[in-house]
């Protein structure tokens, strides 16, 4: 499983990352989208897959998968969360002051 | 800590107290308040010399770094103490005649003293620091009170230009010497001056021997305006008079000759040595008053004299270290004599040049110029200024009676000696050094003709003047009247001088020179008979007059040298250069393109973590019969999440784009599931759900995805690059997930979530209880975010980049009458609502917890919103969202701030068991009060988000 799910991981990284790389800013947006649940699921892949029972005492196994990565993702999906709403407002708004979303024409300025 | 590093802090001290006290001391002339410290310090030292005269060199210590073996130890022997005194005594002069000089209604006084201060406090570090590393810091502290007086009056270009180039020159040589005293570490592991002179014999023939040396001149070269690096100090000259006086020709500018004076106990002796500093000095000397001669402007006049005469004392450092090639005996005598006429020459060099500096000042304060061909005639004006040049001037020419005289004919013997030597190669070219040293003599006297006369007699052009010129206040005149009384008391006795404070000097520059238990003696006389000395200065006092008279008629004596090349141009363009080279190398990588930078990273990823990973051979591909088996489900989920992935980069439209994402996030809910995470998997669905829909909102405002047209190279980069991310972040989860190189912290958590923190669920538990200072920082963060996407969306900030505005400013929820959807979000809301606190308090034992709860919270709420329109939700709860953020916020700092008040460490939580009336048993934790911050948080987040972005037609 573990191998399939790094392939998995490995294409939601580089597509992701294409994403980024385009010019346009809600594909931006969704690539760091794809990113974030590429990085998530590598966190879980990463503490091996399907060790034990969920890590809720109340199901008394006598293994419990790693509940460190889970505590991590957690955090980092509602921040994240968090972020992708900052970025699309920022888009919008750069969109409506600047009347662009192509990354080219967002350059700085050369006396920055 | 002693009475001496007090005498090194005291400056710094008083520095800050001028700061501090701006209210009170802005009453009377902060100068007067500054005064007392070099008056004190000069005093202190004074009493130093009986114990230094004795021999005994003080040497205290407090400890700074004792492990890097840097530890503020202070030395103070005879040569140290020379400059102490010139530092606080023409620092007591100069501050006295900058009160008169600086207005204190016009000028900002206090900040000049507190550069001041912060110089003499580093000048007197400097001098008395025995550790290398700690000198280096004064060192460069004076480099940098220097640059800040030479701006002192930083609205003008040229104030900031040298100051600039000062700090550029000096620091340069600065950081040379840094490496220097570093390769001396090296060599003798020790950063103790004492320590590396003691271990002298066993550096001599050491390989780095000889760049150590090079490195450290060319700090002392730098900083005390040796040729070719003296173009610094002609344009320092637009700091204050009293500046000028002090710093750059008294004190700072002598600390590479400090410098060299310190190290001639290590390297004299070689050749090197001698040849680069007799050389670079006679250089200077020759150059620098070929080019004093030729100013009009008196300040730039006295800045080429300086360095003509730093250039003159550097010489004789040199000379003098030929005495070390005979060890102890009566052959080093005579070349000793040279060291003696450096150290003499040194004093009566910063008491002639202060008194003539602090004559400038006076000239330029009270006739509004120091242009030459302006001047004339001020004898009858100002007579008591006069007779202080006129001394000083004359004791600079070297004539009898004054001090200069006797350190001139020491110059003599110094040079005549040095064509005599038959060792070091010196026979072929040992001429021409006396040739070299009479030649420059004699600008010397002309150049000091020039400023005397030119300035006070001749014709008086009341007409040029900006001011009418007439005598100086008093307090003005004592300080350069007590110089030039100086000049004339050394000259008549100089062996006032030569047994308190030469001898002394003598036995710290050159202790191998004695047995033990001896002493240098040093007798300076007036007249010795006629020598060949007494014939040079009578040839130059001819021959200069004649010049003078030629002065004004010969254009070799008063136009530039070169007219296309000077070194001062050569800095110039080679700092353009530097400059406009840095730039153009800079914006070929910085293109102000956000997607390069981009690219920078992920290219610096793909090599970092890929080649790390070829580096220590971890490539794994499977193989091992550790893995999870993989069922045929799975296999089809897995199918499910890459599908619409790889799709993504094809679709042509928004809304399939933002579609094809949320199909990506709820497959990767699933897997969530399967992976036995339960609580990932509610909040995964819900902000998926939240998010799908913020897009759905925005979108609409959002340009059409348009046909990219990138050029097909750029598309292989891009490709290149992403298809190296996947692979390396493949490898990597494969890597990490075939073996562990250390247990997992899992353990710890699992065993002692339920006795430690009462929780079952362990989730939960790591999130409120173990980690919950990272948790409250990440809902502040959160809240923050939600801040930002606020005032972003209603802060206006006034102003328009672009002309035209969307006439769509604002994204408007729908408000259909969809009477289905009202009908059935009814019921649903409540029940969702309902589900949520469930969730939020079954959290501890059950999935659930403050933030599930609180996206589910504010799900329900969103889909009143969806259903009824802002302006109903609006109306049923009547709270602003920002607030119920703060609250949240607020109750988990306040959980956490609790267990403060009880004693224990920030973020405790206590949970205990209860039997409450109708519940029973039921077990309550402060943990769950933290919970609570949290869903509050998380729900005023969302809704403030939301709320900000969609508004009601």
């Amino acid at each position: 499983m573990e191998l399939y799910m790094s392939l998995a991981i490995g294409i939601l990284f580089a597509v992701g990352v294409y994403q980024i790389l385009s010019k346009s800013l809600l594909r931006i947006i969704l690539g760091t989208n794809l990113l974030t649940h590429g990085v998530h699921l590598l966190l879980l892949t990463m503490s091996r897959l399907k060790t034990g029972a969920a890590p809720l005492l109340g199901e008394e196994a006598s293994s419990y998968v790693d509940p460190v990565p889970q505590a991590l993702i957690l955090t980092s999906i509602v921040i994240s969360f968090g972020v992708t709403s900052f970025f699309f407002v920022l888009a919008y708004k750069a969109y409506q002051r600047l009347g662009t979303d192509n990354m080219e024409e967002l350059r700085g300025k050369d006396d920055e | 800590m002693s009475l001496l590093h007090i005498a090194v802090l005291a400056p710094f001290i008083v520095a800050l107290g001028v700061m501090l006290l701006r209210k009170p001391l802005s009453r009377i002339h902060a100068g007067w308040a500054v005064l007392p410290v070099p008056v004190i310090l000069f005093a202190y030292f004074l009493g130093r010399i009986p114990t230094i005269q004795g021999g005994e060199p003080q040497h205290v210590r407090a400890a700074w770094i004792p492990s890097l073996g840097i530890d503020i130890t202070l030395y103070l022997d005879g040569l140290s103490l020379i400059f102490a005194l010139l530092i606080s005594g023409i620092g007591s002069l100069v501050v006295l005649y900058s009160i008169f000089y600086m207005d204190r209604t016009k000028e900002a006084v206090q900040r000049f003293y507190v550069y001041l201060l912060l110089f003499m406090g580093a000048m007197l570090g400097v001098v008395l620091s025995d550790n290398l590393l700690v000198l280096y810091g004064f060192w460069e502290l004076t480099s940098i009170s220097s640059f800040l007086l030479i701006a002192f009056w930083h609205h003008r270009d040229r104030s900031r230009y040298g100051a600039l180039k000062s700090m550029l020159i000096t620091v340069f040589g600065g950081l040379a010497m840094l490496a220097g005293f570093i390769v001396l570490y090296v060599m003798t592991g020790t950063f103790s001056i004492r320590e590396i002179v003691a271990s002298i014999r066993t550096i001599t023939g050491e390989p780095l021997f000889l760049p150590a040396m090079i490195l450290i001149l060319l700090g002392a070269f730098t900083k005390s305006a040796q040729f070719p690096f003296h173009i610094w100090l002609p344009d320092a000259m637009e700091a204050p008079t009293p500046v000028s006086a002090y710093l750059h020709s008294a004190t700072m500018v002598k600390a590479g000759i400090y410098l060299v004076a310190r190290f001639s106990p290590v390297f004299a002796g070689h050749s090197w040595w001698f040849w680069i500093i007799t050389i670079t000095g006679l250089t200077t000397l020759m150059y620098a008053s070929l080019r004093a001669i030729k100013q009009t402007d008196l300040k730039a006049l006295l800045a080429f004299s300086t360095v003509s005469q730093l250039g003159l004392i550097m010489s004789l450092l040199g000379l003098g270290s030929a005495a070390a090639y005979f060890g102890a005996g009566p052959d080093s005598v005579i070349y000793a004599k040279a060291t003696t006429a450096a150290i003499f020459h040194l004093m009566n060099h910063a008491i002639f040049k202060g008194a003539l500096f602090m004559v400038v000042g006076i000239v330029d304060h009270e006739t509004g110029t120091r242009d030459l061909r302006k001047l004339g005639g001020l004898l009858n004006l100002m007579p008591i200024t006069f007779t202080v040049a006129l001394i000083g001037a004359f004791s600079m020419a070297g004539l009898p009676p004054f001090n200069g005289f006797l350190s001139k004919e020491m110059f003599f013997t110094a040079v005549l000696q040095a064509s005599q030597m038959n060792f070091w190669d010196a026979e072929t070219w040992g001429i021409l050094i006396p040739v070299v040293a009479w030649t420059a003599s004699v600008f010397t006297f002309l150049y000091s003709m020039i400023l005397v006369f030119k300035t006070f007699t001749g014709k008086y052009q009341p007409e040029k003047l900006e001011k009418k010129p007439h005598e100086a206040p008093i307090g003005m005149l004592i300080p350069p009247v007590v110089l030039a009384s100086l000049a004339i008391i050394f000259g008549l006795f100089p062996n006032l001088l030569s047994y308190s404070l030469i001898e002394p000097a003598m036995t710290a520059i050159h202790p191998a020179l004695l047995e033990p238990g001896d002493t240098f003696h040093v007798k300076i006389e007036m007249w010795h008979g006629w020598t060949t000395e007494i014939f040079m200065t009578i040839g130059i006092i001819v021959i200069g007059s004649l010049l003078y008279k030629l002065h004004g008629s010969v254009g070799v004596l008063n136009q530039a040298l070169t007219k296309n090349f000077t070194l001062n141009r050569l800095y110039d363009r080679g700092l353009r250069a530097l400059e406009g080279g840095g730039k153009s190398i800079t914006s070929t990588y910085m293109t102000g393109s956000v997607r390069h930078y981009v690219i920078y990273i992920f290219a610096f990823f793909i090599l970092a973590l890929g080649g790390g990973l070829l580096l220590i051979g971890d490539i794994h591909f499977g193989g091992s019969g550790s893995y999870a088996p993989i069922s045929f489900y799975e296999a089809v989920a897995i199918i499910a999440l890459v599908i619409p992935v790889l799709v993504l980069p094809f679709v042509r439209t928004r809304l399939m784009a933002i579609i094809l994402t949320g199909a990506a996030g709820y497959m990767v809910t699933l897997f969530f599931v399967l992976f036995r995470a339960p609580d990932l998997a509610l909040t995964q669905m819900i902000v998926e759900t939240v998010s799908v829909m913020l897009f759905l909102l925005c979108f609409y405002h959002l340009p059409k995805l348009k046909r990219e047209k990138v050029p097909m190279g750029l598309k292989w980069r891009n490709l290149l690059i992403s298809a190296g991310v996947g692979v390396v972040v493949t490898l990597i989860a494969l890597a990490a997930s075939t073996g562990r190189s250390f247990d997992s912290i899992a353990d710890f958590f699992i065993k002692e979530s339920y006795p430690s923190a009462g929780g079952k669920n362990i989730v939960n538990v790591i999130l409120v209880d173990f980690r919950g200072f990272d948790t409250l920082l990440e809902i502040m963060v959160l809240g923050i975010a939600s801040l930002g996407i606020y005032a972003l969306i209603r802060v206006d900030l006034g102003e328009q980049l672009l002309g035209q505005r969307d006439p769509y400013q604002e994204v408007y929820l729908p408000s259909r009458n969809d009477v289905i959807l009202r009908t059935v979000s009814k019921v649903v809301i409540f029940i969702v609502v309902t589900f949520s606190w469930y969730l939020f308090s079954a959290g501890h034992n059950e999935p659930g917890g403050g933030f599930i709860g609180g996206l589910m919270t504010a799900a329900a709420l969103v889909l009143l919103s969806m259903a009824f329109g802002m302006d109903v939700t609006r109306n049923v709860i009547p709270v602003q969202f920002r607030k119920v953020t703060a609250m949240g916020l607020l109750i988990a700092l306040l959980t956490g701030i609790g267990s403060l008040v009880l004693g224990v460490p920030f973020l405790s939580h206590a949970f205990g068991h209860f039997d409450l009336p109708l519940l029973g048993d039921t077990e309550l934790a402060t943990a769950v009060l933290f919970d609570l911050g949290v869903y509050l948080a998380v729900v005023g987040v969302t809704m403030t988000i939301i709320n900000s972005i969609g508004r009601d037609q």
